[in-house]
C-alpha cells in the first residue's frame, strides 16, 4: 500500500548516526582507505575543474536548467512520456518504492527469465530492488565492478560513484575466491588480475542475460533519449544486448532539451571522476527493430521526490546529479566513510538528500542526518549545481527540532540560553555567576565537565572563564 | 586616514565577551592605534548563530532583531570572528529583512584591509606562527589571504604555512558534542598539522575555533597556544602581547 510502508531508503538495521559513525571511526582500514581515496580524488578533481575558464558559468548554467525542470517538473515528464511512447518505449509511474519493485517484478517475469543484469544504478538501490527481485524468484547480478564487490560480499555501497571504496585489493580478493565461483583458483591482489577474474565471470553472464536493469543519469524529455554515462563498459554491454531493457529513474532526473545535455556532459566527468570526458556515454531513445533490446520500460519513481520538491529550500537537493564531490571534499564523510549515513546516499548530499525522501522528521535516523556536518561549506564550494548544502542543513535542522518538541533537555536549554540572550542584564550576570567555574579550574583550564558538557570534555579542555569579561573591563575603564 | 567621523562599534561576540576579554582589548587596541574611535554598545550580547545553526530558528530571530536596532547607526560594525560575521550579513537578512546594520558588519580583517586599506598594522610579534584559515571567514565571508597579509606584514613574526589548512577542525558548534567522536577525529588532524610545522602560536580570525583547537592541544600539553589574530596585531615592541599563565 502505498505511503504506509516505511521509505527503505534507510537501512533499518543501521543505528543514528552518531552511533554509527563513532563504531566506524575505530576501524583503522576504513580510515585508512578513506584518507587515501578522498584525497587522491580531492585532487584530482581540483584539477580538472581548474583546467576550466568557464567553470562557474557551467555551475550556474546546471543550476539554472534544473531548476527549471522542477518548476515544470509536470510538463517536462508528460513531454517525456509521451516522446518514450512515440518511440516504442512503455512508461510506467511509481508513487513509492513498493510500486516501483513490483512493476519490475511483473515485467521480468513476464520475460520468463529468473536472472536479470543491472547496470550500476542509485535509484534502485533506493528502492531496495534487489532484495525484492530475490524474494519473487529473481537474481539481480551486479555489474559494475565495485557493486559487483558490494554484491558478492554481501555488503552495503558506502560512496556513489566508489560503492566499494571501503575495501582495499586484499579484502577484494578475499570476497572473489569466496564468493565468485568462475575465479581463478590461484587469483591474487593485483587489480589487474581481480579486473580479469570479474570480466570473465560477468562476460559469461552479458552474454546470457534477456534482462537488463538500469538507472539513468539523465532523461531528454524533448526526445525521450535516456543517457548513461560509465566507465567500465558494463553498462554498454547490459543496454545493447538483452532482449528487454528496464530503466528505473527517479522524476527529477531530466534536462529538458538534447542541447542541455552538453552542460551536465561537462560537469559530471570532471566533478566525479576528475575526468575530462567519461569513457563511455550511452544514450537510446525508445527501440529500433534489430538493433539494441526490443523492449524498452521507463519506470519514473517518486518515493518522496515531491515531499522534497514541495520545499521551497530543500528542493535544491534535487538538482543533485551524483557526481559525488561533496563526499570526497567532507571532512566528515572522509571519516566517517558512507555506511554510518544508513543509506544508498551518503556524505553532505545524503544528509539533505534522505531525509527530505523519508519525509518524516519523528524518524531518528532521519533527523540525525542533517546534524552530521561542522556546516564547513566544503561541499557547497565543489557542488557542479551549485547546492547549498549547508542552508539546506540549517533548514532540516529546524525540522528536526520542531518534530522533537519544545520538552528535550536540548530544547529547554537552548530556550534557557535564548532567554539569557535577549537581556544584556541578564546575560552579564549570567557571565559573572558563570565565571565562578573558574574557582573549579586548574592551571586556568577545566578538564571534566557533568553530561553534556563531558562530551566537550571528554577530548578537550575548556579555558577557566576569566573574573573580568570584556564589558565589565569595558565598563570599569571606558564607560 | 581614518575620518574622525566614523562612528565604528564593536561587536565582541558573547563567546569573546566572556572567556576571550583579551581579544576585545586588542581589537580596541589595534582600532585606536590606526586613528578609529572605538565604542561597545552595551546591550549586544549574541548573534544567534548557535541557535540558528542548530535548528532554533525561533530564538535566534529576536536576537537578529535586537543587533540590528542596536548597530544601525553606526558607520562600521567590526568583529572578531568570521562566524559571527557570516551569521549577520547571511542570516539576519534571512531571518528579519535587510538592515544598514547587517551591511555595514566586517570581520576584522576585512575591515583592516578594505575600509582602512592598511595590511601593515605597525605590529611586532617575535614568534613562530601559523594560521588556520577558519570555514566560515574562508567560505562565507570569502576574507581569502588578508588575514596573511596582515601576519605577513608583522615585524619579527616568523609566519608558517599550516599543511591542509582549509580543512575544518571540528567544532561546528553544537557538532562538536553532537557527534563529538567525528568532531574529535577532525581535531586530531588538524592538531597533527598544527604540530607539523613546529609553530609555537596557531592563530585564526575565530576563538570558537581556536577554542577547540586550543582545548585539543592543551589537553594533549602539546605546548602550543592558540591566540587570535587580533592580539598579534596589537602586539607592538612598546606594548607587546604578554603570555597570561591561563590557557586561553
Amino acid at each position: 500500500m502505498a505511503g504506509t510502508a516505511r521509505n527503505p531508503v534507510i537501512w533499518l538495521d543501521t543505528p543514528p548516526f552518531p552511533k554509527a559513525a563513532r563504531e566506524a571511526l575505530n576501524d583503522v582500514q576504513l580510515r585508512h582507505n578513506l584518507r587515501n581515496a578522498t584525497h587522491t580524488i580531492r585532487d584530482r578533481r581540483a584539477k580538472a575543474v581548474g583546467e576550466m575558464p568557464d567553470w562557474e558559468q557551467l555551475r550556474l548554467a546546471g543550476e539554472a536548467i534544473k531548476d527549471d525542470v522542477l518548476a515544470h517538473l509536470d510538463t517536462y515528464l508528460q513531454r517525456l512520456e509521451e516522446q518514450v511512447t512515440a518511440r516504442g518505449g512503455v512508461v510506467h509511474w511509481a508513487r513509492d518504492a513498493a510500486e516501483a519493485n513490483a512493476i519490475v517484478l511483473d515485467l521480468v517475469r513476464e520475460t520468463g527469465t529468473d536472472e536479470v543484469v543491472k547496470v550500476k544504478s542509485m535509484a534502485t538501490v533506493e528502492i531496495g530492488l534487489n532484495e525484492a527481485l530475490e524474494a519473487g524468484g529473481i537474481t539481480a547480478i551486479e555489474t559494475d565492478l565495485a557493486e559487483l564487490i558490494v554484491q558478492l560480499g554481501h555488503d552495503r555501497p558506502s560512496h556513489i560513484l566508489v560503492p566499494a571504496i571501503h575495501r582495499n585489493r586484499a579484502e577484494i580478493r578475499e570476497i572473489f575466491r569466496r564468493e565468485m565461483p568462475d575465479a581463478p583458483p590461484d587469483l591474487t591482489d593485483d587489480p589487474p588480475d581481480l579486473a580479469e577474474a570479474a570480466r570473465r565471470h560477468l562476460r559469461r553472464k552479458f552474454l546470457s542475460a534477456k534482462v537488463a536493469i538500469s538507472g539513468a543519469n539523465f532523461a531528454v524529455a524533448e526526445t525521450g533519449s535516456i543517457a548513461v554515462v560509465e566507465s567500465e563498459g558494463n553498462g554498454r554491454m547490459c543496454l545493447t544486448l538483452p532482449e528487454t531493457l528496464i530503466t528505473v529513474m527517479g522524476i527529477e532526473k531530466l534536462v529538458p532539451t538534447w542541447t542541455d545535455l552538453e552542460v551536465f556532459l561537462q560537469l559530471l566527468p570532471r566533478s566525479s571522476t576528475a575526468e575530462r570526458m567519461n569513457p563511455y556515454t550511452s544514450v537510446w531513445t525508445g527501440v529500433h527493430p534489430g538493433d539494441g533490446p526490443q523492449a524498452f520500460h521507463l519506470v519514473l519513481i517518486d518515493n518522496g521526490r515531491t515531499n522534497s520538491l514541495a520545499d521551497q529550500v530543500g528542493r535544491q537537493a534535487l538538482r543533485c546529479i551524483r557526481c559525488s564531490a561533496c563526499l570526497n571534499v567532507c571532512p566528515v564523510y572522509e571519516r566517517t566513510g558512507g555506511k554510518s549515513y544508513g543509506s544508498v546516499y551518503p556524505g553532505p548530499i545524503g544528509a539533505i538528500l534522505t531525509p527530505q525522501l523519508v519525509g518524516d522528521m519523528h524518524d531518528p535516523q532521519a533527523a540525525a542526518l542533517p546534524y552530521a556536518s561542522s556546516l564547513c561549506g566544503a561541499c557547497f564550494e565543489v557542488c557542479p549545481v551549485r547546492i547549498n548544502i549547508p542552508e539546506v542543513l540549517t533548514h532540516l535542522r529546524a525540522e528536526a527540532v520542531e518534530a522533537k518538541g519544545k520538552h528535550t533537555p536540548e530544547a529547554v536549554a537552548m530556550a534557557a540560553a535564548a532567554w539569557i540572550f535577549r537581556d544584556p542584564k541578564r546575560f552579564e550576570r549570567a557571565q559573572k555567576l558563570g565565571s565562578l567555574a573558574r574557582l573549579f579550574a586548574r592551571n586556568g583550564k577545566i578538564s571534566h565537565l557533568p553530561w553534556p558538557g563531558s562530551k566537550w570534555t571528554d577530548s578537550r579542555d575548556v579555558p577557566a572563564p576569566p573574573e573580568e569579561s570584556f564589558r565589565t573591563w569595558w565598563r570599569n575603564n571606558r564607560g | 586616514m581614518v575620518p574622525k567621523s566614523l562612528r565604528v562599534a564593536l561587536f565582541a561576540t558573547c563567546l569573546t565577551d566572556t572567556f576571550y576579554p583579551g581579544t576585545g582589548r586588542a581589537v580596541v587596541r589595534l582600532l585606536e592605534r590606526l586613528g578609529c574611535s572605538v565604542e561597545f554598545p552595551f546591550d549586544q550580547t549574541c548573534c544567534g548563530q548557535m541557535h540558528f545553526n542548530t535548528g532554533y530558528r525561533d530564538h535566534a530571530r529576536p536576537l537578529a532583531e535586537s543587533y540590528a536596532s542596536i548597530f544601525e547607526s553606526y558607520d562600521a560594525i567590526i568583529t572578531p570572528s568570521g562566524s559571527c560575521a557570516g551569521m549577520v550579513r547571511e542570516i539576519h537578512p534571512q531571518l528579519c529583512g535587510g538592515s544598514p546594520a547587517t551591511e555595514k558588519t566586517y570581520e576584522l580583517s576585512e575591515f583592516l584591509v578594505d575600509v582602512l586599506g592598511v595590511t601593515d598594522v605597525g605590529a611586532w610579534f617575535p614568534h613562530r606562527v601559523t594560521y588556520h584559515p577558519t570555514c566560515h571567514s574562508l567560505r562565507m565571508l570569502g576574507v581569502g589571504d588578508k588575514p596573511l597579509a596582515l601576519l605577513r606584514a608583522v615585524r619579527e613574526l616568523d609566519l608558517v604555512e599550516l599543511p591542509e589548512a582549509e580543512s575544518c577542525c571540528g567544532f561546528g558548534g553544537t557538532f562538536a558534542v553532537k557527534n563529538a567522536e567525528t568532531s574529535t577525529a577532525m581535531l586530531t588532524d588538524k592538531m597533527t598539522n598544527v604540530l607539523r610545522t613546529e609553530a609555537d602560536i596557531v592563530t585564526a580570525g575565530d576563538n570558537s575555533c581556536l577554542m577547540h583547537i586550543g582545548g585539543g592541544l592543551s589537553r594533549m600539553r602539546a605546548g602550543v597556544r592558540p591566540l587570535h589574530l587580533a592580539e598579534i596585531l596589537a602586539s607592538t615592541e612598546e606594548e607587546p602581547w604578554q603570555a597570561l599563565p591561563a590557557i586561553r
